[in-house]
């Protein structure tokens, strides 16, 4: 997760935490599926794929440049209580992009505080040991210089 | 004079059963899945979408499969799915410090901080041919310690910067070009440049870079970072008015540190050249690391004395699916073309014949 990008809102920015988090976990949302869907709720906009134009910076913290596209999937949903929520996913899985909008309306409403530690928490907690993992591996192909004594001192 | 046009439609069906049964192959070979395209050819996958223009591993694999592996031919299948997509907006501007690193190196500083971090690489191997991988098998990696961490890698290009002896890149706030929208047109800005590199033939970029070494238009490169690894795309949907963050991509990164400018009150310093692409494309990134850094000869009011420094020849040629369009339109029947050049050397040929001949008469 890119801190600086966080909202000085906190209340936006815990948003944004669990959009990232919901826009990771991909197939992993099947499992909260009828869970999501027990409330009625209708499509203000139906999942949609399209692309965003990926900027990169001239060496890295200069200007913009476009570097390319990536496709990406957006829904819109509304709960009967009329929450609204919204989900912009990287790939082309309409499912995950509708589950991941459900889940952002639930997580607005007044039972936030259940579908974070029903849904978020453990997603999080996964795509932390996830991360985890992979440096783990990584770490076994740094390179420790050793110097060899020469020479009298 | 009337030539047929018509006729061919039952062969070129046909021609296409054909090469879709020579994709196939020997059906009693179980046939390639796209998954496994995805999954075990990530680096073809990589240079798809860079040069297609488009992260989407899944349909950069469908086209490989489709292609029957021909990349120029995937690309160039990508490239036209892209325009059949509506585009939402553009991106937060990638920080790549934000990397999840799964390779990090550096050809000029030895000891680093967060170190060389080698990742998965072909660099030291004895590119022998492994018999071992005509049988199947389990490939588990190394012995992980789960616990190791890695430590913050900061931008090895920063060392440099904070001691003067190289330019800060700051952003200038200009509005960002998109060659995709307004034709490209010279002299290009570095945007404009960077952008037609990042979907450029890995191939020309990589005999461009090279030959930048090799004495045409040197510019005395050092790799100086090369990150590899996944980093979270953010965009700003107008609805919301905050950023987003919508998933990771894998994306290359080269820095290069290059030969030094100076006099006439400047300071002597190193100087920049950038290449950023998707997926495990390290060649690719190093190539348009190269060809970028000898494109900026004129800020640097170098001499232009190689083709790796002609912006228009490098920015006009670097595309793999124009360069292929125009030069299979060949194939094209140019039966009318070639009609009326036959007709003229015929007419030379009777001239060059008759001429001598009236010319005796008349002596």
């Amino acid at each position: 997760m890119n801190r600086n990008l966080l909202h000085s809102d906190p209340q936006i920015a815990t948003r944004q935490r669990w959009m990232g988090v919901l826009a990771r976990a991909g197939t992993g949302l099947m499992t909260y599926e009828a869970a999501l869907k027990e409330a009625e709720y209708s499509l203000i906009r139906a999942p949609e794929i399209g692309m965003t134009l990926v900027r990169g910076r001239m060496g890295g913290t200069g200007s913009p440049f476009n570097l390319g596209e990536m496709s990406v999937t957006r829904c819109v949903v509304r709960l009967i209580d009329g929450s609204t929520g919204y989900s912009y996913v990287a790939g082309r899985d309409k499912q995950h992009a509708e589950l991941a909008a459900l889940a952002d309306a639930h997580l607005q409403g007044p039972e936030q505080q259940h579908w974070l530690s029903l849904m978020i928490e453990p997603l999080a907690a996964d795509q932390q040991r996830q991360q985890a993992a992979k440096a783990a591996e990584t770490a076994t192909t740094q390179v420790e210089f050793f110097t060899l004594v020469r020479g009298e001192d | 004079m009337y030539v047929a046009v018509k006729g061919g439609e039952r062969a070129i069906d046909n021609a296409h059963l054909l090469q879709a049964k020579l994709r196939r192959g020997d059906t009693r070979i179980p046939e390639l899945s796209v998954d496994q395209v995805r999954e075990q050819m990530p680096l073809a996958v990589a240079r798809v979408m860079s040069e297609g223009s488009l992260y989407d591993p899944q349909l950069a694999a469908l086209a490989i499969k489709q292609a029957a592996g021909d990349l120029m031919e995937a690309i160039f299948l990508l490239r036209a799915y892209r325009t059949t997509l509506p585009r939402f907006t553009a991106s937060t501007p990638l920080d790549t410090t934000q990397m999840q690193l799964s390779r990090r190196i550096s050809a000029t500083f030895k000891d680093l901080p967060g170190g060389q971090l080698l990742g998965p690489t072909f660099d030291y191997s004895h590119r022998l041919l492994d018999f071992a991988l005509l049988a199947e098998g389990e490939h588990p990696g190394p012995q992980v310690n789960p616990d190791a961490e890695l430590s913050d890698c900061p931008r090895v290009l920063e060392f440099l910067a904070e001691e003067n002896l190289m330019a800060r890149e700051v952003d200038d706030g200009v509005a960002v070009p998109d060659i995709t929208r307004e034709p490209l047109d010279f002299p290009a800005s570095r945007a404009q440049r960077l952008q037609a590199l990042a979907r450029g033939d890995e191939g020309f970029l990589l005999a461009l870079g090279y030959s930048t070494q090799r004495g045409y238009g040197r510019n005395h490169p050092f790799a100086g970072e090369i990150r590899i690894g996944e980093l979270e795309i953010w965009l700003e949907p107008e609805e919301l008015g905050f950023a987003v963050p919508l998933g990771d991509i894998e994306v290359t990164e080269c820095e290069m540190v290059n030969q030094f400018v100076g006099g006439k009150g400047i300071d002597a310093q190193f100087t920049r050249g950038y290449g950023l692409a998707f997926g495990y494309a390290e060649r690719k990134a190093m190539g348009m690391a190269l060809v970028d850094r000898s494109l900026r000869a004129a800020e640097y009011a170098e001499e232009l004395e190689g083709p790796a420094q002609q912006e228009e020849f490098v920015l006009m040629h670097c595309d793999n699916v124009e360069a292929a369009g125009f030069v299979s339109h060949l194939k094209l029947p140019h039966y009318v073309d070639f009609q009326s050049e036959l007709e003229l050397i015929r007419k030379l040929r009777k001239q060059e014949r008759e001429q001598p001949a009236a010319e005796e008469q008349r002596a």
